[in-house]
């Protein structure tokens, strides 16, 4: 057999480093890039009207996005409050009851399908649902837009979890003669809590910068939320909104708004890292 | 798909002799606390174990002996129907507790593995205290005040040579203890329901030799108090531990007899060779 000269293969292993090395790079200064520029030009907005005072016109100082930012909380907490116990309840059946049922696998298959879904046809179908019955734009419509496309996310997270819970763990709770679902609700879902909180976290971290769906169905608003019912304020439409317009302090409350987003998933995504960690040591 | 045997409830088809594990209990005066009769089991399509007839001497320890892979766990698992836990795992014929036939699919499975106790070959502390790892049976079978589950707890962990390790530790987390003591701790959560049978898969295998020794002491001393089976590669765990000894092969019963008869005197050719280290 001839050898090749190790010349070669040195070589060949140093450029597949530096490109691997390279595309990391370039993905890391992407991130960055973004991030600066978001934290740079938002920073500027952020002052005490921002978060307090509601929108005015343009060219009127000392306008604010506040109502925005309590109506993204509350559609947020909504969706969550609604997707949550639905998507863990689903993800329990597919990891710990129905494994090999078919109607596992195919719901298994619809939720990837879900999960993969462009969220603005997840709108389309909120819009086409209650939007159009209930003749008006509204919170509730958004909530539940936010709520199907957090459902997968939850129930796949919920799956995976429950799965990585050693078969050891359930037989050992079984022959003290527990019941199945207390082994689940006791056991398994202690052994994964920190993987559970990691799902519903990365959840509401997909959910909170949605623009899409909320676009036509919760529309937006310059007032206060008063109901639900009614077209509803939130900061990506405000993003969307104050962007688009002509105005230089509308297009930076714009970058504030975004900013505020950006550190708001941030820190969630920290939170999801600290929760695992703590579960690790 | 092989024949569906409807025993009678004794497990012995009309005017069969009654198996050799049974005459033998009967001439020591010894009473069976289980027996299985005409036991077969299957993973799906494959049969793991054939027409396995033995008894387990009440507050004696029982040993299972036998190369990897010859039904031993498979045997076992069945004492507290366990393997119903996976759908495609079936047994059939006859396991009498005290008479009783817990493969009546009427038996309450909940009761049956409070009565019988399994210790598993790894550790497996449950997500919480080491107090509440012991309080967890209790809580599912008795309706206790606080002080009467605390005196428990107390009682299983000092039966299990524990207590003066850990007594300041209760509030740590199970999983925080050493290998060996992990697995004590799951034989104090195991006795504190006051089961009568205690199963033991391998309880040692993963315990260093200390902590082997320590449970191997355990053992001795809780045969007063229960029945004991412990499956075990080890053959010299199972000399040192053990009153009776089965050997299994390729999931029959090769042999059964006292532990002493089995080590020194076989009487099957295969026994010898496993028992003399010439295969497994």
């Amino acid at each position: 057999m001839k050898t090749r000269p190790p010349w070669g293969r040195k070589l060949l292993n140093l450029s597949v480093c530096l490109w691997a090395g390279i595309s990391a790079s370039l993905g890391l200064v992407a991130l960055f890039w973004i991030i600066t520029t978001v934290v740079i030009k938002g920073f500027r907005a952020f002052d005490f009207h921002f978060f307090t005072a509601l929108p005015t016109p343009p060219g009127v100082p000392g306008g604010g996005v506040a109502n925005a930012i309590l109506g993204t909380a509350v559609l947020t907490a909504l969706a969550t409050l609604a997707a949550v116990p639905i998507g863990m309840l689903a993800g329990i059946f597919l990891g710990e009851f129905g494994q090999d049922a078919k109607i596992a696998d195919f719901s298994r298959f619809a939720a990837n399908v879900l999960m993969g879904m462009p969220s603005i046809i997840i709108g389309v179908f909120a819009y086409g649902l209650l939007v159009v019955p209930m003749g008006s734009f509204s919170g509730y419509a958004g909530a539940f837009a936010l709520a199907v496309i957090m459902l997968p996310v939850v129930s796949r997270t919920t799956e995976d979890m429950v799965r990585l819970v050693p078969n050891t763990l359930r037989e050992s709770a079984l022959a003290l003669g527990a019941p199945r679902w207390r082994v689940t609700l006791g056991i398994v879902f202690r052994a994964a809590k920190s993987g559970l909180l990691t799902g519903v976290l990365l959840a509401v971290a997909r959910v909170s910068g949605e623009t899409a769906p909320l676009l036509f169905i919760a529309l937006n608003s310059p007032y206060w939320l008063t109901s639900l019912a009614k077209p509803t304020p939130n900061l990506t439409v405000t993003i969307f909104d104050y962007a688009m317009s002509p105005y230089a302090d509308w297009q930076q409350k714009a970058w504030g708004a975004s900013l505020l987003i950006t550190l708001g998933i941030l820190a969630v995504t920290v939170m999801t890292r600290w929760t695992l960690r703590e579960k690790k040591s | 798909m092989p024949m569906v045997q409807k025993l009678p409830e004794t497990g012995l088809i009309s005017d069969e002799q009654p198996p050799f594990s049974e005459v033998l209990l009967t001439d020591l005066g010894l009473h069976a606390k289980l027996s299985t009769r005409h036991l077969n089991f299957y993973y799906g399509e494959h049969q793991a174990l054939f027409d396995n007839n033995l008894d387990i001497a009440e507050h004696q320890v029982t040993a299972i002996i036998g190369p990897s892979g010859c039904g031993k766990s498979t045997h076992i698992r069945v004492y507290n129907r366990i393997y119903e836990l996976y759908r495609d795992q079936r047994a059939e014929g006859v396991v009498l507790l005290d008479g009783r036939n817990i493969l009546d699919p009427g038996y309450d499975v909940m009761e049956l593995r409070r009565r019988v106790g399994m210790i598993f070959q790894k550790p497996t502390p449950f997500p919480m205290s080491v107090f509440d790892n012991v309080a967890y049976g209790l809580k599912l079978h008795y309706k206790l005040s606080r002080s009467e589950i605390a005196d428990r707890v107390e009682l299983a962990l000092k039966k299990a040579a524990l207590w003066d390790e850990i007594k300041d530790f209760l509030r740590r987390p199970g999983t925080s203890l050493s290998g060996g003591q992990q697995q004590r701790l799951c034989i104090a959560r195991t006795i504190v329901v006051e089961p009568e049978l205690l199963l033991m898969d391998e309880p040692c295998s993963a315990i260093d030799p200390i902590g082997t020794a320590k449970i191997e002491e355990l053992i001795n001393e809780l045969k007063a108090s229960y029945t004991i089976v412990i499956v075990t590669h080890n053959m010299q765990q199972a000399a040192r531990v053990s009153d009776f000894t089965a050997f299994f092969f390729e999931g029959r019963i090769i042999e059964f007899g006292t532990t002493r008869q089995i080590f020194t005197t076989p009487r099957n050719k295969k026994t010898e060779a496993y028992i003399t280290g010439r295969f497994g």
